[in-house]
């Protein structure tokens, strides 16, 4: 299934903290779209919403045209939306084929060895062992591990919260390849991210966030050269 | 008699309160669910009846008996809960390695004393009750009184004026934070099982004076009487423990007056149940609900 | 075969107890699997077990359809009690659990149908030995059956971490409805037979002091799994009667098992952890 992932005029509060002011944004299918900012510019908080954990103050998220924002966590789930996380949120205990069937959860039937199989080597281990457990593979391999479990819910949308965090630049380049192909099978791709060299290779167009508004859309090196996206980073990383 | 109920009640409370607050401080500090707190409650009745029955004055071995059951109380941690605190066990097996500690220390009371109740030979529990005007208590009510008053002041007195108090209130905050800021965090802990269970301790004693009666199955009741009180203070909040203490012992004098006697209980557990459905923080409780 | 009829003689009650035990075992081991420290168990055994009894006492029905309704019964308490608790976790559901258990004993213990304090008692003896262990094969084939579904890896998913099960769209309230209902269910078997297998119930029988036990078996034969669950009810059951010569300090073994297992052995004979660092 394709669809295009909307978010409109999405505004959240809590605690009397404006964590996302009036964002909009658009994940198209076969498209990446990068959400970059400082920290506690509200990114997480975007998927968060996203996926119905936090609740919107006010706008709309929708998918593929029906509106989703309002529904249960589960729900959003299964209408087509997987993420992964910034803390690995693998079912440690539990091993690898575990974790891929609960991936697949909402897809009717079960999942069989070969297709699992198949989830491994599109997120790039191929070679993790369907019994091992997921809490005792190496880091790299986890954070693979779910991006394995979120590509078999067969989603409309992946969204990959900093995928890239506590990789080297060879597994951070092997990542980009990885992304570029979920695109490529038609699923839209979210991903935030604090690495500039993966956003600039994966990414087709980028969105900067920061305080919770959008300062800034466009590609890579439009955003690259923007001025208040400069100044927002002053100091931190370059651009 | 509306007011003479009430002034039960507040007898009733003040052990309730001394009881519950032994529950809260565990589970301020550590998360943990104490169930062997009423056997130690038990342990420290039965101990004074043998002290005094081996000639020990009241007054003697009351305190021996407070001081051993606080100690029993660093035993019980260093046994059943510092072991899993090494292993960063989830919070749910302290609760039954608890329970294991309850049936060991009951079956230890059971082994020396069997399953017949024990009665006091001390005669100001025989002494005439006296009278305040239209009120009636008995000089056992007003030790208990004057007992939980001193207990809960000098409590207070620990916890905001020594470092010791500031050291526990740091450890419940915060467990990590207060370790990095120096506070030997096994000892604050062995300290905090210490009050906690020679104030469990003291709530034994007076309920086996109030009643005359000591017998291996005394604590079953305010085990779960306990629970109602802490959930209605907030747990973890002494504050709540001492004022939870005093309601809900009113609230179940005050049944009997209402002719409910026989629902007592169910009204408190009701009230528990309640409390944990709207409002789970109970009066007090400053932290949001921690997934335990 | 007559040493085995003799065994038999000699042990039936044993025997009958250690099946019950089993069941109630089972039947909390599912909500424990479900990472839910629900403690109604004793609860919803009381309550089949009282209307079992009435049935049969006042409208002198058999054992089986009193077994029935009597389920049916305890499963609906527990799953009204799902209702209210679905929010609560951990310890707050645990001692939610235990204050709905001492409701319903006090209860039980003021209502005349129920014979108040004195419980009731000429309860024909209906569940023999074939009956208790027919319905144990029946609920220990059915779990194992259960055990191969979507819905026991949803339970396994919302134990080891709830949030990520509903990213992945389980309906964790569900689950721990269904769970709280089974367990609901397989307890109201158990009392149904324990009502019809001892001559007399009391309020007593079902309180915190039961649960406990059952708690107690559950962790000792290994908290997430069924069969590790039956196994702890069985050892313990039997344990006792085997080393009753120690008469006083069965208890205290009791209790040294527990810490033994607690403290060395948590994920308990079967070698399941339980839950995760909260």
């Amino acid at each position: 299934m394709t669809a295009a992932l909307e978010l409109e005029h999405v505004t959240i509060r809590y605690g009397g903290v404006r964590a996302l002011a009036d964002t909009s944004l658009e994940v198209l299918p076969g498209r990446v779209l990068g959400l970059i900012g400082p920290n506690g510019a509200g990114k997480t908080t975007l998927i968060n919403a996203t996926t119905g954990i936090v609740p919107l103050s006010s706008g709309h998220v929708r998918l593929g045209g029906t509106t989703i924002s309002g529904m249960a966590p589960h729900r959003i789930a299964r209408a087509g939306i997987a993420r992964t996380y910034q803390n690995i949120r693998l079912f440690g205990a539990l091993d690898v084929f575990a974790n891929l069937s609960a991936g697949a959860f909402a897809r009717p039937g079960r999942l069989d060895a070969a297709h699992a199989k198949a989830l491994l080597e599109r997120a790039g281990i191929a070679h993790v062992a369907l019994d091992a457990r997921a809490g005792a593979l190496p880091y790299g391999d986890q954070r693979r591990l779910e991006i394995a479990r979120a590509l078999a819910a067969e989603p409309a949308i992946v969204m990959l919260d900093e995928p890239a965090a506590g990789m080297n630049p060879t597994e951070t380049a092997h990542l980009v390849d990885t992304i570029r192909a979920i695109a490529a099978s038609g699923i839209g791709v979210l991903l935030i991210e604090h690495d500039m060299s993966l956003v600039r290779a994966a990414c087709d167009r980028v969105v900067v966030l920061n305080f919770g508004e959008v300062i800034a859309s466009g590609t890579p090196d439009e955003i690259a050269a923007d001025p208040a996206v400069i100044e927002a980073y002053l100091g931190t990383e370059s651009v | 008699m509306v007011a003479q109920q009430l002034v039960n009640g507040l007898f009733l409370g003040a052990v309730y309160a001394l009881f519950a607050i032994g529950y809260t401080l565990v589970f301020g500090v550590l998360d943990i669910l104490n169930l062997a707190h009423a056997a130690i409650f038990m342990l420290a009745a039965f101990a004074t009846w043998s002290l005094i029955g081996a000639g020990v004055p009241l007054a003697l071995a009351a305190p021996i008996a407070i001081g051993g059951a606080g100690l029993l109380g660093i035993v019980l941690d260093r046994i059943a809960f510092a072991p899993l605190r090494r292993r960063g066990a989830p919070n749910l097996i302290p609760l039954i390695s608890s329970i294991g500690m309850a049936i060991i220390f009951g079956a230890i009371a059971r082994g020396i004393y069997g399953p017949d109740e024990r009665q006091f030979t001390l005669g100001f529990l025989q002494a005439p009750p006296l009278h305040a005007g239209p009120l009636t208590f008995t000089i056992v009510q007003l030790v208990i009184l004057a007992n939980a008053i001193v207990f809960m002041l000098g409590l207070a007195w620990v916890m905001r004026s020594t470092a010791l108090g500031r050291a526990i209130r740091a450890v419940a905050e915060d467990r990590i934070a207060a370790a990095l800021l120096g506070i030997d965090l096994e000892r604050t802990i062995a300290a905090t099982f210490f009050i906690a269970s020679a104030l469990g301790g003291l709530a034994g004693i007076l309920t086996a004076l109030q009643y005359n009666s000591v017998q291996v199955d005394m604590g079953a009741q305010i085990e779960l009487k306990g629970l109602a009180v802490i959930v209605l203070g907030g747990m973890g909040s002494i504050t709540g423990a001492v004022i939870g203490g005093f309601v809900i012992g009113m609230v179940e004098t005050l049944a009997v007056v209402f002719g409910l006697s026989e629902w007592r209980d169910a009204i408190s557990y009701g009230v528990m149940f309640l409390i944990l459905i709207l409002r789970p923080t109970g009066l007090f409780g400053k932290r949001t609900l921690r997934t335990a | 075969m007559t040493v085995l009829a003799d065994f038999y003689a000699a042990h039936s009650k044993l025997i009958d107890q250690v099946g019950l035990d089993a069941l109630l075992a089972l039947s909390l081991s599912i909500s424990l699997q479900a990472g839910q420290l629900a403690l109604a168990q004793a609860a919803f055994m009381g309550v089949a077990a009282y209307i079992s009894a009435i049935l049969s006492l006042n409208a002198h029905w058999s054992l089986l359809p009193t077994m029935l309704v009597a389920a049916l019964c305890s499963t609906i308490v527990a799953g009204l009690l799902a209702l209210p608790v679905r929010r609560l976790r951990g310890i707050f559901l645990a001692i939610a659990t235990i204050a709905f258990g001492e409701i319903v004993r006090i209860v039980a213990n003021n209502l005349q149908i129920s014979g108040g304090a004195e419980g009731l008692s000429g309860i024909p003896p209906d569940a023999t030995t074939p009956w208790i262990y027919g319905t144990l094969a029946i609920v220990a084939i059915g779990l194992w059956l259960f055990s191969r579904t979507k819905f026991a890896l949803a339970i396994a998913l919302v134990r080891e971490d709830e949030n990520a099960a509903r990213g992945v769209g389980v309906d964790v309230g569900l689950v721990r409805f269904t769970t709280l209902a089974m367990g609901g269910a397989i307890a109201g078997l158990a009392g149904a037979l324990y009502a019809h297998s001892n001559f007399f119930i009391t309020p007593a029988d079902f309180g915190f002091g039961r649960m406990e036990q059952i708690l107690v078996w559950c962790v000792i034969g290994g908290i997430t799994s069924p069969l590790g669950a039956a196994a702890g009810a069985a050892l313990l059951t039997i344990l006792p009667e085997a080393i009753r010569f120690l008469a006083d300090y069965r208890d205290f073994v009791n209790g040294a098992i527990l810490l033994v297992v607690v403290l060395f052995a948590p994920r308990g004979l079967a070698g399941i952890r339980f839950g995760r660092r909260g």
